[in-house]
């Protein structure tokens, strides 16, 4: 076994898939090798061809792609080495490997697992698949991986569908379909990408302990450095279908050699980034602002220093429970529960929390998109405060210049069926800004602002990337020269490199055109490069404000902080601490210490102030010296 | 589940009050009554009329009432069973319909029967061997038989069935038992006629349920959880059946909905074209000649299968797919 020190070797791999008019190679003479027992991580951004490799290292490739080169595993069960790419496509000897020797967890927990059978029937399956066993001995099996991936009751698991579950119950439930085996290999496809970062820290720390408990190897795809520096042992940076660099983990972090990879760490946002520094990006984007400024009222006198105040606003949903003659629950769920804040002129205001909190909620009632229950907004404009839930007619449309949003997609936030220039003149013709050859002008200065050549102007949104269309979306918010613009999640669907430049962009936009910013994401990393002051929000409510740097640096409140410790870190000497992860619900209230939990005997919850700015939710009869760590 | 069962059924009732008020309107909608141009197409021929026989009649059956009264007493005969009297044919409508019913229900089962047997395997085929020359070939000739309307084909078919077989067509047995009661010959006669009517009636369905198993399969087969079961080693054909057949079934049981009514009334054309003795073609008679408790209670059989129909299909939904049980009536 002259081959045996590696588990699955790559060599000289090539993928290239037929497509209308030509080939395209997804990857090129890429080669790699995963270690018995060891975690190797396969980083690259979308489309750099990370997970056709992984899809080729188990066969599954679809049927347009040609694979040329060798996939070598060597099962330390029998010794044998097999090339993976020699063996019959569905054939039984690839069938006998899949599921078997090599098991494989995906990004997607809901769509990758069969909405119509119940997780025990899909998990048990691979047994009946691969192993001799009775039903019984299936069942024993099934229900003590489901207890070993942290099923409380897995008797009960064994009966539910994927879709009562949660997204991390799910990964869960999919991590004990892919390990039931026992495989040799796990490939992991961005196991924790849609995932929240509470949830995200648990299910790595499952995937690490089943990894040294099982003696498994693991190839992980990503596309989170921070991930890899907490979990890999081995690193191989991909880029357009190519290698560029591989080595131990150390190799990587601490002296990066290849240019790209040099970019892609200093392209991402971190905690100890000092005051005024920048990201930077791979393709930075020059802003030319001079055009616009004038345009957003720069002559006008400045108006009071808070733009926008939010009091007390409130949103609940009724939860209908199945079953005709029973009356609704009666009990609603608060959707948003009395949240208030200001917004200071020309400031950045971060908004966080984990998906379902309710923090897009609250942008959408700030748009008026969704009626509040209860609470006011007032907005000060420099011609005196707008009541935002009453205004209308022409004070709602003047409203509605001053406000505006940037998407998180930018995909289906354009119109397919416009051109960029039709795209960034609506606004205008709506408001019936100047004439048809004026707003021209304001379109290509528009253009100008955010980087893209004025030729593109007839172009159709599908033939820009994500990163262009996102600033075409920026562009269209800033047509109408708001005050304020809310960005919901704007870069959270883009890769790394790009993320820095539209994060740049926005950065460079507030400062020349001296925007407000209502800044929503779930990346506190991005959040704090981004913000001023920073608000945490947690089931409806907002749990901590305060100023950036006494945010990151002193939290109080228990869920800010499991929030900031759950985020890897792509730094070696700052891993995550697993074990003082908890693996309960971090926004479940019963797990935050006496201070912050609602009261049986009727003391409720409200907010107290810290100092400096620091407001924090605590029990109402609570001591503020209490409070402090 | 019970409860939502019995809460169904409970909502049927209003339901077909109203359809049957609807059907009711739009029968007394066109002027006069079967009495009225009965009694025309006599004068027409040159015949009189003997009005007072027809008085009689109009009174017997209520005629001369206001409408809100005679509609109280259809729904409530309906209700017991009596579903008027036919004019045309001077019989009950029970007896009327009777005889043709059970002929109908054969010829539409056997008819989708063989769509569903045809249409899977070559739905599933096109769906796995997408842009293939299999796929191409069976897309054509599908789209060939939805193009092709069913009158047409049945003229065809009768031509050179009576060309290559000898077998006059028309009809669903042979002239001599028309009327005769059920023995072995006249059964084996029945299954002779069978096939014609069968194939011409199902090629549109099955062309149509091709396309339909095709393009729900060929989305499912694009889902991660298809790659799930390749990754767990399943083999390709029970990976198929297992979860994207299985999920791709939703759209064909919902079918199930309409499927009831079109038993009944389907393919009258045709029907009339083959003469065969099915209800299609009594229906457009009574339409036509305004005999309107033939019509009427038609129309009413036909609405109360459709709701029925929804119902099974209702229930068979969220007895297959647990997302509807569990998650239904939730709304976020």
């Amino acid at each position: 076994m002259i081959l045996g020190a590696d588990l699955l070797r790559i060599e000289d791999l090539s993928i290239s898939f037929a497509m209308l008019g030509g080939r395209i190679d997804a990857v090129r003479k890429a080669s790699l090798r995963v270690s018995p027992g060891k975690v190797t991580a396969l980083v690259g951004e979308s489309g750099s061809g990370k997970s056709v490799i992984s899809q080729a290292v188990m066969g599954i490739l679809p049927k347009i792609a040609t694979a040329s080169g060798r996939i070598l595993f060597n099962d330390p069960l029998d010794g044998v080495q097999t090339d993976i790419l020699k063996l019959s496509h569905d054939g039984p000897d690839i069938r006998a490997i899949r599921g078997r020797r090599i098991g494989k967890i995906f990004q997607e927990p809901m769509t990758s697992l069969s909405p119509l059978h119940t997780i025990g029937d899909q998990v048990s399956e691979v047994l009946t698949i691969h192993e001799d066993m009775s039903k019984d001995e299936r069942y024993e099996r099934t229900i003590e991986m489901l207890r070993l991936v942290g099923f409380s009751t897995p008797e009960r698991a064994f009966r539910m569908y994927p879709f009562e579950l949660s997204g991390g119950m799910r990964q869960r439930a999919m991590i004990a379909l892919a390990l039931i085996c026992r495989p040799a290999l796990l490939i992991a496809d961005e196991p924790t990408t849609a995932l929240d970062v509470t949830i995200q820290a648990q299910i790595l720390r499952l995937l690490k302990d089943l990894q040294q408990e099982f003696n498994m190897a693991m190839l992980l795809i990503t596309h989170d450095l921070g991930v890899v520096a907490n979990v890999a042992d081995e690193v191989v940076v991909i880029y357009h279908g190519e290698v560029m660099e591989a080595g131990t983990v150390e190799d990587i972090f601490r002296r990066p050699t290849h240019p790209y990879l040099k970019g892609l760490m200093a392209a991402v946002p971190h905690f100890d980034m000092k005051p005024g520094e920048r990201l930077k990006a791979l393709r930075e984007v020059p802003v030319n602002a001079s055009q616009l400024i004038g345009k957003s009222g720069g002559n006008e006198p400045p108006g009071p220093d808070v733009l926008l105040s939010v009091r007390d606003l409130t949103k609940s949903y009724k939860v209908r429970k199945a079953g005709f003659f029973r009356q609704p629950d009666e009990a609603p769920m608060r959707a948003v529960d009395s949240v208030s804040f200001d917004i200071r002129r020309g400031e950045c205001l971060g908004l966080v929390g984990e998906s379902g909190c309710g923090k897009t909620t609250v942008s959408k009632m700030l748009m008026r998109a969704v009626t509040p229950d209860s609470g006011s907004i007032l907005f000060h404009d420099r011609q005196g405060p707008i009541d935002v839930l009453r205004a209308d007619g022409a004070q709602l449309k003047r409203l509605r210049s001053k406000i505006q949003m940037v998407f998180q997609d930018p995909v289906s936030s354009l119109s397919p069926r416009m051109t960029v220039q039709n795209i960034l003149s609506e606004p205008l013709e709506i408001h019936k800004r100047g004439t048809p050859k004026s707003r021209l002008e304001t379109v290509s200065a528009l253009m100008e602002v955010i980087g893209l050549n004025g030729r593109y102007l007839n172009r159709y949104p599908h033939s820009f990337s994500g990163g262009q269309r996102q600033r075409i979306g920026i562009a269209r918010a800033l047509a109408l020269g708001p005050e304020l613009l809310i960005c919901d999640e704007p870069v959270s669907a883009l890769d790394v490199s790009v993320q820095a430049q539209i994060l740049n962009l926005l950065k460079d936009l507030q400062k020349d055109l001296g925007l407000t910013y209502l800044f929503i994401s779930h990346n506190l990393a991005v959040v704090d490069y981004m913000a001023d002051r920073i608000a945490v929000m947690c089931a409806g409510r907002i749990v901590e404000l305060a100023p950036r740097e006494i945010l990151m640096r002193a939290p109080v409140h228990p869920y800010t902080k499991s929030l900031l410790a759950a985020v890897p870190f792509p730094d070696l000497d700052r891993p995550l601490d697993f074990s003082t992860l908890q693996t309960a619900n971090a926004s479940d209230m019963r797990n935050w210490s006496a201070p912050f939990r609602q009261d049986d005997d009727g003391h409720g919850l409200a907010t107290a102030d810290l100092g400096d700015g620091h407001l924090v939710l605590a029990r109402n009869n609570a001591d503020v010296r209490e409070l402090r760590p | 589940m019970l409860r939502y069962i019995l809460w169904r059924i409970a909502v049927m009732v209003p339901t077909l009050l109203l359809i049957s008020m609807l059907v009711f309107t739009i029968i007394e909608l066109p002027p006069g009554d079967y009495f009225e141009s009965y009694i025309s197409e006599l004068r027409a021929m040159g015949e009189a009329a003997d009005m007072e026989e027809i008085e009689a009649l109009r009174e017997r059956y209520g005629f001369d009432q206001p409408a809100p009264i005679r509609y109280i007493q259809w729904v409530g005969g309906m209700l017991h069973g009596d579903f008027g009297y036919s004019f045309e044919y001077q019989l009950p409508v029970s007896d009327v319909v009777g005889d043709r019913l059970w002929l109908t229900v054969l010829v539409s089962f056997v008819t989708i029967l063989v769509t569903w047997i045809i249409a899977f395997p070559i739905g599933i085929y096109s769906a796995t061997h997408q842009y293939s020359w299999g796929d191409y070939g069976l897309t054509f000739l599908g789209l060939l038989g939805l193009a092709v309307p069913n009158f047409i084909l049945a003229l065809i078919l009768m031509y050179f069935a009576n060309i290559w077989f000898g077998t006059s067509i028309g009809h669903l047995m042979d002239q001599k038992y028309l009327n005769e009661p059920m023995s072995w010959d006249k059964a084996m006669s029945i299954l002779e006629h069978l096939w014609i009517p069968v194939i011409i009636i199902g090629t549109a369905g099955t062309a149509g349920m091709v396309r339909r198993l095709r393009a729900n399969l060929l989305d499912e087969l694009q889902k991660q959880y298809v790659v799930t079961a390749r990754a767990k080693g399943m083999g390709p054909f029970r990976a198929l059946v297992k979860y994207p057949l299985r999920m791709s079934l939703n759209f064909f049981i919902s079918d199930i909905g309409s499927i009831l009514p079109q038993i009944i009334s389907g393919a009258e054309i045709t029907a009339i074209v083959l003469s065969l003795e099915t209800t299609g073609p009594m229906l457009i008679k009574a339409l036509q000649s305004q005999d309107m408790y033939l019509a009427g209670s038609f129309l009413m059989f036909l609405a109360f299968l459709t709701v029925i129909g929804v119902l099974v299909s209702d229930i068979a939904l969220a007895l297959l797919d647990p997302r509807i049980r569990l998650q239904g009536g939730s709304t976020k």
